[in-house]
């Protein structure tokens, strides 16, 4: 055996721990969700396997007691409006910065560019203030705002991407007679649909995902996101782990066929999301 | 002459109007052709200033007060509140508990880094290794909090495997601040390396693969090609990491709020502030905790740019 075909075994060695240790507490959470709460009762072990695989009384009971229901709705609701605000700002923003030469430009560009550089959980003592005004606070408005509000990523995406589409075109489209808004509408927003996929993927998991902003903003157990509904198994179903975990398994689910089926371009999405 | 004039005028009149009628329209196109990008900016600039720079400037006004949030007075304090933060000890300590999770962002880069350079070379199943990295940095926190506190529970997932090995342990990992901080330390790592991980590998992927191929003609090994061809290649994205995990470490939250709810320990800075502001009422003390944060924060980022320009990070 050369030192060539040792190496590559411990590297492969390595790949498997890793993939084990991603895979394990995941598999192991989908097993509980299985098992009844008698077999829970009976101190079954976290990796036995559960006695009906079929058994999805938990799932039920997540979704009738742990409201998941509502809280797929209110997530949904959300989602929608603040991926579609998202879109609409960002292109606009890039647009105005990219294509027109106006006064105070390079200002506003400063703008967003420090805007980028503030962490959003910092400022939310005083965020809270200013939504709380508004009379958003305990709405939807209050995330929908705010995840529309305070995203630069998006706008770094859109301005990357409205550099590559020549300006010929709109001068062509302006020589037809189309005014500022049409080129908007029909040249440069068709054109930037790349830019908008990657946006709707990288901005519908974040908001998805996002804990902080609802728990903050939307106390009340009627405007519950998937985050929050989650979060609130902890008292009711105190130590009932299987229901937690059918609970925590129904989250996941949706995240696993979205990145099963575009996985391409969550990579790619991503990448340029962190690096701007 | 009247006449004359008025006739030589004549053929000049219709003209002469047009001059000056015309130059408002384009004065006016001008106006509007300046209005333009502001109709567009409006609505995006109101939302920024709104949501990033009015809270920004409020939350510095009320750190130097004592307002409690809700009441309509407010005393000046001055720098009362910053003093209070630098010398009662406890609400400084939190700042140790992200000593935690920056040792394990150091762990998460090294690993980041090794798994991107080994899945960048021909592996069997890399496309399957790869999604595998990344997927947990898509999952949603809570449900990760959930799933890792049945794996650290007593009896858990974690005591179980190490059960299979014969080590049978009744040690509480979240039972004391040190096992507990290291567990959520390690649970983060879980979470984000995956996205270190596909950053490396996507700086390593824009190597030009011929680099590789002249460097193994000439006979260079796996560890020289990575020390000259790809750790060149991506230091950026390495600088863009370092500065993520600083930022990110000082602005910990959702795990071990999720998890411990701050309890043994665990207490990070945000915790800290978020239970300040909204279940103590002390918005005042809050703020002057929150400025110092965007401050250490600004200061890494200023930092970052200055070693790192940033026009290089460009992947993509």
């Amino acid at each position: 055996m050369t030192r060539r075909t040792v190496a590559r075994a411990l590297v492969h060695l390595s790949l498997v721990l890793a993939a084990l240790v991603v895979l394990l507490p995941l598999t192991v959470v989908f097993l509980t969700s299985l098992k009844s709460s008698g077999e829970m009762a009976n101190g079954s072990g976290a990796l036995t396997l559960p006695d009906d695989p079929l058994n999805l009384d938990n799932y039920v009971t997540a979704f009738r007691d742990g409201r998941m229901l509502s809280a797929f709705g209110n997530t949904a609701v959300i989602l929608v409006a603040a991926v579609g605000g998202t879109i609409l700002i960002g292109s606009m923003t890039a647009y105005a910065i990219d294509r027109f030469h106006f006064r105070f430009r390079k200002l506003v560009v400063a703008l967003f560019l420090l805007a980028a550089l503030v962490p959003g959980v910092t400022t939310q003592v005083a965020t809270f203030q200013i939504v709380n005004g508004f009379g958003m606070f305990d709405s939807l408005w209050a995330p929908i705002a705010l995840y529309m509000g305070t995203d630069i990523v998006s706008i770094y995406i859109f301005l990357q991407f409205i550099r590559s589409i020549p300006v010929s075109l709109d001068e062509a489209a302006r020589l037809d007679g189309a005014g500022a808004f049409t080129v908007y509408r029909k040249v440069i927003l068709p054109l930037l649909k790349p830019a908008i996929a990657t946006v709707v993927i990288v901005k519908g998991i974040t908001v998805y995902n996002d804990f902080y902003i609802p728990f903050l903003y939307m106390p009340s157990e009627d405007l519950g996101v998937i985050s929050t509904s989650l979060f609130r198994f902890k008292g009711p179903f105190g130590a009932h782990w299987e229901t937690i975990s059918a609970g925590a398994v129904l989250v996941i689910l949706p995240t696993l066929i979205v990145f099963l089926f575009l996985q391409r371009f969550l990579y790619n999405g991503f990448t340029r999301g962190a690096t701007k | 002459m009247a006449d004359t004039t008025r006739k030589a005028a004549r053929p000049v009149l219709p003209a002469a109007p047009a001059g000056p009628q015309r130059a408002p329209a384009p004065r006016g196109a001008r106006l509007s052709r300046r209005l333009t990008p502001w109709l567009f900016l409006i609505a995006p600039l109101a939302l920024l200033l709104t949501f990033t720079y009015a809270p920004i400037a409020n939350m510095v006004a009320y750190s130097f007060t004592d307002w409690d949030g809700v009441s309509p007075e407010l005393t000046y304090t001055g720098i009362g509140n910053y003093t209070e933060l630098l010398t009662r000890s406890e609400l400084f300590e939190v700042f140790f508990v992200s000593g935690y999770y920056l040792a394990a962002s150091v762990v998460q880069i090294v690993a980041a880094l090794y798994f991107a350079t080994v899945l960048s070379f021909d592996v069997r199943f890399r496309n399957f290794f790869k999604g595998v990295l990344f997927f947990p940095y898509l999952i949603n926190g809570v449900a990760i909090g959930f799933v890792f506190l049945y794996f650290f529970q007593d009896g858990g997932t974690l005591d179980s495997v190490l059960g299979l090995f014969g080590v049978e342990t009744d040690h509480a990992w979240l039972g004391t601040p040190f096992s507990a901080n290291t567990s959520l330390a390690g649970v983060s790592v879980w979470r984000h390396l995956g996205l270190n991980f596909v950053l490396f590998l996507g700086a390593i992927q824009s190597v030009p693969g011929e680099l590789y191929e002249a460097a193994e003609i000439d006979g260079a090994s796996r560890w020289q090609q990575f020390r000259h061809i790809i750790a060149p290649g991506i230091r950026p994205v390495l600088s863009l990491s370092v500065i993520l995990s600083v930022s990110g470490s000082l602005s910990v939250f959702e795990i071990p709020y999720i998890m411990t709810g701050g309890a043994t320990g665990t207490e990070t800075f945000v915790i800290q502030t978020v239970k300040l502001a909204f279940q103590f009422n002390k918005t005042g003390l809050a703020s002057a905790a929150a400025v110092v944060l965007l401050l250490i924060v600004l200061a890494v980022t200023w930092v970052q740019r200055r070693i790192v320009p940033d026009e290089k990070v460009d992947l993509v």
